[in-house]
């Protein structure tokens, strides 16, 4: 490890050679990529084999040999997985449409309109994003019986943006924060008003920081587990990281290829989504991070 | 008139704040006080409550189990916190040269980290399998073992099996901020630090950490926060088991409260994380008031 840590040295770097390049830079690197990496070679590799495969000790495990779509068919006609699919969807595009909108007013008023108490109740918002769902989970699972909304998916629609207003406040925060005040002032000289202001010129520049915002969300109401959990019972309403892991199961039998094919198709989406936004899902990770 | 009021700031600015107040007073603060009120109380599920005290509190103290779920559960966190952090803080290091496809790198790099947990977890579940496990597998070609691991059957090879798999998924948050942390800091430090002939070590503990401290501080706090209440992770792998040994506080006030019905018990295990919860704050706190110091105090 200590031959490593000269490695920041970006002005320096000329003056190693090669093979010790090799040594405190590819193979360490190599090294990470493949451990990172590997739990999903093991999905898809699980996914496609089929259950005779799966059941030998002796060939080689890291190859199929005869490749087959058995499991994503027994999954998708067979198992409720695609209503699953559906709750995550709808449950996960409508938290996130509902925090994003409260997200941009409430920035909005604490970063610009400056209200009096702005500074805490921005504050107050901040230790919000710090409750863990672990700790509000037996209280909400009460309030929501309470309500009516148990084993519905508006009991996971309106409670994900506990967890994703104060976030997605807290990252459109600092892109307000980057929009010169004079452009405002401008428009308010030409007798826009306040509303104007937000939709026509705030909300246009703000738009990298709105798909951050928006594919944050949108992901970690996709993973969101403890709620789904406890709040929905019938397994046509569960979402697919709760329907995956409590459905499949069944005794002792465990069909690997059915929850690794599973595993891949719901990983799938955030995959795909991220795979397009990698920038500006970076950047609200460490923006958030940073502030 | 009324666009007079709605041109107030601060009408429009409570206006403004009107929607995300709802839902988060609703569902956040009420529930927050709601737990600490039923921490108080013997509610059940379907059953009224009546106000007990501090009868929870000193219940949990004495059970066993909950004393176990209280060790593993910090056991866990510092284990897999420090661990993270380490290669975490390598990884990033590692990235941070100038590397053709660096960004491609990076984006591989968050995978685990977005990718749904359960989902994650159910792979490691599979590569822990005691009959089928490839792990186990490629260790008996190699010759170093002879029979399948019983990855989560054994009391500490399950813990080991869990903070790997809570190490696995948590490296990339560490790699990805902490690389954003070094790429602030400026080549021509190192460059100078190289002209006064600094051995890469001292690089390291006086130029590299004491510039990245603030991010450190944050990140681990973040981190911390999260491993303390992680759920998912030990409620797919093992469930609490075997006899307890992986129980984390989390999946016990679930196990009490969802599975068991006694709401008031799991409430008052999960009161029971908030000390810890403010204490990881309040370091991260100390550690953002020392950025300010060493920007002038400006901020």
């Amino acid at each position: 490890m200590s031959e490593t840590k000269n490695s920041e040295s970006q002005g320096m770097e000329f003056l190693q050679s090669l093979p010790r390049r090799w040594v405190t830079v590819y193979i360490p690197l190599g090294v990470f990529l493949f451990v990172l990496l590997f739990p999903f070679y093991w999905m898809v590799i699980t996914a496609f084999k089929p259950a005779s495969e799966l059941a030998q000790h002796s060939s080689n495990p890291f190859w199929v040999i005869a490749p087959t779509l058995d499991h994503f068919k027994q999954l998708i006609f067979h198992t409720q997985f695609p209503s699953w699919m559906l709750n995550t969807l709808i449950v996960s595009i409508a938290s996130t449409f509902i925090s994003l909108a409260a997200g941009v007013f409430a920035a909005y008023a604490i970063e610009r309109l400056r209200f009096q108490g702005a500074k805490k109740v921005g504050l107050a918002i901040f230790f919000a994003y710090l409750v863990p769902p672990s700790i509000l989970f037996i209280p909400l699972a009460s309030i929501v019986f309470n309500l009516g909304l148990y084993d519905t998916r508006w009991a996971l629609i309106l409670t994900y943006p506990t967890f994703l207003i104060p976030f997605s406040t807290w990252l459109l925060m600092g892109y307000f924060r980057s929009i010169p005040y004079e452009l405002e002032e401008c428009a308010l000289i030409d007798g826009a008003t306040r509303w104007q202001i937000l939709v026509k010129i705030i909300l246009p520049l703000a738009v990298p920081g709105l798909i951050s915002a928006g594919i944050f969300a949108f992901t970690l109401s996709w993973n969101e587990f403890i709620y789904a959990l406890s709040f929905i019972s019938s397994s046509n309403m569960k979402t697919v990281p709760v329907g995956m892991v409590t459905e499949l199961i069944e005794g002792d039998v465990y069909h690997w290829g059915e929850l690794m094919a599973g595993a891949l198709l719901g990983s799938l989406p955030v995959a795909v989504i991220y795979s397009f936004f990698v920038e500006y899902y970076v950047s609200g990770m460490t923006g958030a991070v940073k502030e | 008139m009324l666009s007079r009021v709605l041109n107030n700031n601060n009408v429009l600015g409570w206006l403004f704040m009107v929607p995300s107040a709802i839902l988060l007073l609703f569902f956040l603060t009420y529930p927050l006080g709601l737990g600490i009120w039923l921490g108080f109380t013997d509610t059940t599920i379907g059953g009224n409550g009546h106000w007990i005290g501090f009868g929870n509190y000193k219940y949990l103290i004495g059970d066993s189990i909950s004393q176990l779920a209280l060790f593993n559960t910090i056991l866990y966190t510092v284990v897999a916190c420090a661990v993270k952090f380490a290669l975490g803080l390598w990884l990033a290091m590692l990235l941070n040269r100038k590397l053709r496809l660096q960004s491609l790198f990076r984006s591989i790099v968050l995978l685990p980290w977005i990718v749904p947990t359960a989902l994650s977890a159910l792979a490691f579940w599979w590569m822990y399998d005691p009959q089928f496990s490839v792990i186990s597998w490629v260790l008996i070609k190699m010759g170093l073992i002879h029979h399948y691991i019983n990855f989560l059957g054994d009391p500490w090879m399950a813990r080991l099996s869990v903070v790997i798999a809570n190490i696995w998924r948590g490296i990339p948050f560490f790699a990805i901020t902490l690389l954003a942390g070094l790429q602030t800091i400026s080549p021509s430090l190192y460059e100078a630090a190289s002209i006064d002939g600094v051995s890469p070590w001292q690089q390291f503990r006086y130029v590299t950490l004491p510039l990245l401290t603030p991010i450190i501080a944050v990140t681990n706090t973040f981190s911390v926060l999260f491993t303390f209440t992680d759920f998912q992770l030990i409620y797919v792998l093992t469930r609490g088991g075997p006899v307890n040994t992986t129980q984390l506080m989390t999946t016990l006030s679930y196990q009490r409260a969802i599975s068991g019905g006694a709401l008031g018990e799991g409430s008052a295990l999960a009161i029971m994380m908030i000390p810890f919860l403010l204490a990881a704050i309040l370091f991260s706190y100390y550690g953002l008031q020392r950025r300010a110091w060493q920007r002038g105090g400006d901020k």
